[in-house]
């Protein structure tokens, strides 16, 4: 390898408080423009903030989740700087005396253990957002609920070395948060952020290259892309003998590349000092305890619980895992049927990929996970054949029904009935007289094939066992 | 009835008139507004006179008093509130072309609770730009308008002294409250950490009057502390047995006028004969707090008043070519020469490389400076010092140049950066100029403070509230 690629990165999270980072107003997404503001998040004069303790207890627990050490006395700080979506012209956020530090996350890139550290979790507040027009008009407009909502921001340690690593680190924390329920952490919607520092230098170097600082990366796989692109651009600056500058790159999805945005001498004194409108956070040791105990069992941990509790093997525990709501749903179904792996199956397969295809979250499936264990207990009866199971669970998702009324609404009972099989079988063998001739010259598929037309035959609703036992006696006794 | 003289009368005065329906409400506010009518041209206390409203509040009190409800202490009586102060649907500028036209839709909580209590508001006075302390013209109507007979009492601000400073000035009585005491919700300041609110009255009796309404906790203020509530008129006793009194050696020194010193040491003198014992000592440090004060103050003016951008309310220049043109145009012709410098000097002292050097170093002193305090006040019970080192407007006219007029300061900024609590009381008369001192007090204990005045202002030589200008 000719390079080793450094890969710091700063990861900013909206908070799922209730009111914003300093005020009483509500914390939602969207919302017409301007409609959740007051004199405090607009930065009117005498106006005061005071601090939202959720926000406080939310960056702890992301702290303790990622084995940071939690400040007994932290303070905010004011980042001076002027621009249209900032009201007050300086964000209250943290500066030299952070909540959380030396923290750390392990992941896993091929089946080696890679342990990143976290130099700091930090609480801040977020800016509003500019609406630029129309290019013929000149004028921009400003909404502001977004300002004021808290965020935190997770610094790593540049313990990142290629590009696939940051997107498992990326993918780690958004785990850990999401099963925190600090953030619902969608990308899209900007409530979990990234920035990424990147710099290349020759091996058994201990002095970092030229940073390049990376914005705009919208999803895990732009993450990933950019960090890629970025890599490969400056290995090839500098094997021209070129020189990389310090500089921020925006990611360009369209185009799959970096553009430069501003140079280092348009780094800007952001002025830090400690907000004199606010005191000191105390956080004693009893408050660490109460919050503590408040932490859910973390990803990691269950993945293994699931891998040791339910024998599954570790690619299923990984997949079930990824989300605690999948999880969550998993353990349900559990409650009433002890075949873990069948479910497994059912989870993992047709449920993930019935919710992908129509871009469903699990908070829009309306049926219980005690209707999927309806389903299996369906299929173990033979009372209806798989094929018919998953239509059946298709509807599940459009009507919230019992899997027992969609059977019957949608005729597919099974047909196991000897009598009504035999019948049906005759039909087939009768209609398909090269097959029974090829089966009977000793070709083993042509059996498979007079199988499958029987199958064809009862709308899939014929119960297989029952029907491929029949043929096979019929035609072994000719 | 016009005989009687209203605008010479305190608060606790009217209030007993008032409740003796010896006079009306309305009676007292046509009173006031007479008086500033026919002084208001050469004191100029106001920028904005609210009349209507004015009425509109004493009719409300006159029927209250008419249906033989016994009103709140300040019901009905006149005061005026600095225009830094934020008055819902009333102008409050701050003296600024930037806020010229700013109409705030709430109010500051110190504010509310007096309106609550039925005070009638005069008017929004006068002030230096922001507060900050103008060169050459140093000016201050909210003691100014108590001393003239305009208003009974007023709200002012004090970030380094303007309270005390100019109430002394104007020979009436200010308090400046602990830090935290009163809340500082709707105080339009440059420098957030030192500013205060509070009374500027003509007698103690007064200011604990005000005292009693505006201080108590505020859960908008972040700094505002949970305390039990104190009846601040139970320190209105003539009793200063056993107080023990520090008198700073380093506030007595060459800067002070001689004859300031002799008044205040006279007034010591009585209360050393009503049993107290005064006792000089030291404040090491406080030569010190005028470096610490300007660095403080003007690092956070920078901060603080930058959002004053033209984006989201006040003045806006008119013509631009892009955002950095907006925000040149607007923030160099809306700010006043003093905030553009002070503003400058902030920005400086907080910039990277200078940080340690300057802004860290003053948040060093400020601790010496609090750490003075706490060691004296396990012996004292109270501090008492000048309040300026001159006389009248003396020492601001004598002043040429900027770092002088900063020593003005001297003696009342160590009480800001210690975030303690001190009140400046009339003392004496100086070549027919008021002289006052200032009684600093433990953190939260304004009532030794005001037990302290109180003494001085029954036993002294010279009497309360002159009401002569």
């Amino acid at each position: 390898m000719k390079y080793e690629t450094v890969i710091g990165l700063e990861v900013h999270v909206e908070l799922l408080t209730d009111t914003k980072m300093f005020c009483g107003c509500k914390n939602e997404f969207g919302g017409d423009a301007n409609t959740r503001c007051c004199p405090v998040c607009l930065g009117f004069p005498g106006a005061l903030p005071t601090l939202n303790e959720n926000a406080v207890e939310f960056a702890v627990k992301a702290g303790l989740a990622t084995n940071c050490r939690i400040a007994e006395y932290s303070e905010m700080a004011r980042k001076n700087y002027f621009y249209p979506d900032l009201p007050k012209a300086f964000q209250i956020s943290q500066h030299n005396l952070p909540l959380c530090s030396n923290g750390y996350v392990d992941i896993e890139v091929g089946g080696i253990t890679n342990r990143i550290g976290i130099s700091r979790i930090h609480i801040e507040e977020d800016a509003g957002k500019l609406i630029h027009a129309d290019e013929a008009d000149d004028y921009s407009l400003v909404d502001y609920n977004r300002a004021g909502v808290p965020l935190i921001e997770i610094v790593s340690e540049p313990d990142i070395h290629t590009p696939e690593e940051g997107r498992q680190y990326m993918e780690k924390l958004r785990k850990i948060l999401e099963y925190l329920e600090v953030s619902d952490c969608r990308m899209q919607e900007g409530s979990l952020r990234c920035d990424a520092n990147i710099s290349l230098r020759s091996p058994g170097e201990s002095k970092l290259g030229a940073k390049v600082e990376i914005k705009n990366m919208n999803s895990m796989k732009a993450l990933e892309k950019a960090l890629a692109y970025e890599e490969a651009r400056q290995a090839e600056v500098l094997d021209k003998d070129g020189k990389l500058i310090q500089e921020t790159r925006r990611w360009d999805e369209m185009s799959g590349t970096t553009i430069s945005m501003r140079g280092k001498e348009h780094a800007q004194d952001y002025r830090y000092f400690p907000e004199p409108d606010l005191v000191p956070i105390a956080i004693d040791a009893k408050r660490i305890r109460n919050i503590k105990s408040g932490i859910p069992e973390l990803p990691y941990e269950r993945e293994k619980r699931f891998i040791r509790e339910f024998g599954l093997p570790a690619y299923d525990s990984i997949v079930l895992t990824s989300s605690k709501a999948i999880a969550d749903f998993y353990e349900k179904c559990l409650i009433e049927y002890d075949n873990p792996k069948a479910v497994s199956n059912w989870v993992m397969g047709d449920f993930l990929r019935i919710m992908n295809d129509r871009g469903l979250s699990i908070k829009d499936i309306i049926f219980p996970p005690s209707y999927l264990i309806k389903l299996l207990r369906l299929i173990d009866s033979s009372a209806i054949s798989g094929t018919a199971a998953k239509q059946i669970f298709e509807a599940m998702f459009e009507s919230g029904k019992k899997p027992e009324v969609l059977v019957k609404e949608l005729g597919l009972e099974q047909i196991s009935d000897e009598a009504d099989i035999l019948e049906l079988v005759r039909k087939v063998i009768k209609d398909n007289p090269k097959s029974v001739k090829d089966y009977k010259e000793g070709n083993n598929k042509a059996m498979d094939f007079i199988i499958g037309q029987a199958m064809k035959a009862s709308k899939g609703r014929g119960n297989p066992k029952v029907i491929s036992e029949t043929i096979k006696s019929i035609l072994d006794n000719m | 009835m016009k005989a009687l003289k209203l605008h010479e009368l305190t608060a606790h005065e009217i209030r007993d008139m008032l409740r003796k329906r010896e006079i009306s409400a309305i009676e007292v506010i046509e009173d006031t507004y007479c008086r500033i009518d026919s002084v208001e041209d050469s004191i100029n206390s106001f920028i904005t006179l609210t009349r209507e409203k004015a009425y509109e509040d004493a009719k409300k009190v006159e029927k209250t008093i008419k249906e033989g409800q016994e009103p709140p202490d300040l019901a009905g009586i006149p005061m005026a509130v600095k225009d830094n102060i934020c008055t819902e649907g009333i102008r409050t500028t701050c003296a600024s072309g930037m806020l010229a036209d700013f109409v705030p839709p709430y109010s500051a909580e110190v504010y509310e609770r007096l309106v609550n209590d039925s005070c009638i508001t005069i008017g929004k006075t006068n002030m230096d730009e922001f507060a900050m302390g103008d060169l050459g013209n140093p000016c201050d109507g909210s003691a100014a308008a108590v001393a003239s007979g305009e208003v009974c009492f007023s709200l002012g601000s004090d970030m380094g002294g303007s309270i005390r400073q100019f109430a002394a000035l104007c020979g009436v009585v200010g308090m400046k409250p602990t830090y935290g005491l009163v809340s500082r919700y709707g105080l339009i300041t440059s420098a957030p950490s030192l500013d205060q609110i509070g009374p500027i009255t003509r007698d103690v009796h007064d200011c604990a009057l005000v005292m009693n309404c505006i201080a108590g906790h505020d859960s908008k203020d972040s700094a505002s502390v949970r305390i039990q509530a104190e009846d601040y008129r139970s320190a209105l006793i003539s009793d200063v047995k056993g107080f023990r009194i520090g008198i700073p050696k380093e506030y007595f020194g060459e800067g002070t006028d001689n004859g300031i010193k002799k008044l205040i040491l006279e007034q010591i003198k009585v209360l050393e004969d009503l049993g107290a014992h005064g006792e000089e000592m030291s404040l090491p440090h406080s030569e010190y707090a005028m470096q610490a004060y300007h660095i403080i103050a003007s690092a956070e003016a920078s901060s603080n008043l930058a959002r004053y951008d033209g984006v989201r309310y006040g003045f806006r220049a008119g013509q631009y070519d892009n955002l950095e043109d907006l925000y040149v145009k607007t923030r160099s012709r809306g700010f006043g020469a003093g905030v553009k410098r002070s503003i400058m000097l902030g920005a400086y002292v907080l910039s990277s490389d200078r940080y340690d050097f300057y802004y860290k170093k003053a948040l060093q002193i400020r601790t010496l400076i609090r750490e003075d305090f706490n060691r004296a006040f396990e012996k004292y019970d109270v501090i008492i010092t000048p309040v300026t080192p001159g006389v009248g407007l003396d020492s601001w006219k004598k002043i040429e140049d900027t770092i002088s007029v900063y020593m003005t300061d001297v003696y009342t900024a160590p009480v800001n950066i210690a975030g303690i609590a001190a009140m400046s009381v009339p003392c004496g008369v100086k070549d027919g100029l008021p002289v006052s001192m200032q009684i600093i007090g433990r953190p939260f204990d304004e009532k030794r403070i005001l037990q302290a005045a109180f003494a001085c202002e029954q036993n002294s030589r010279i009497g309360g509230y002159q009401h002569e200008i």
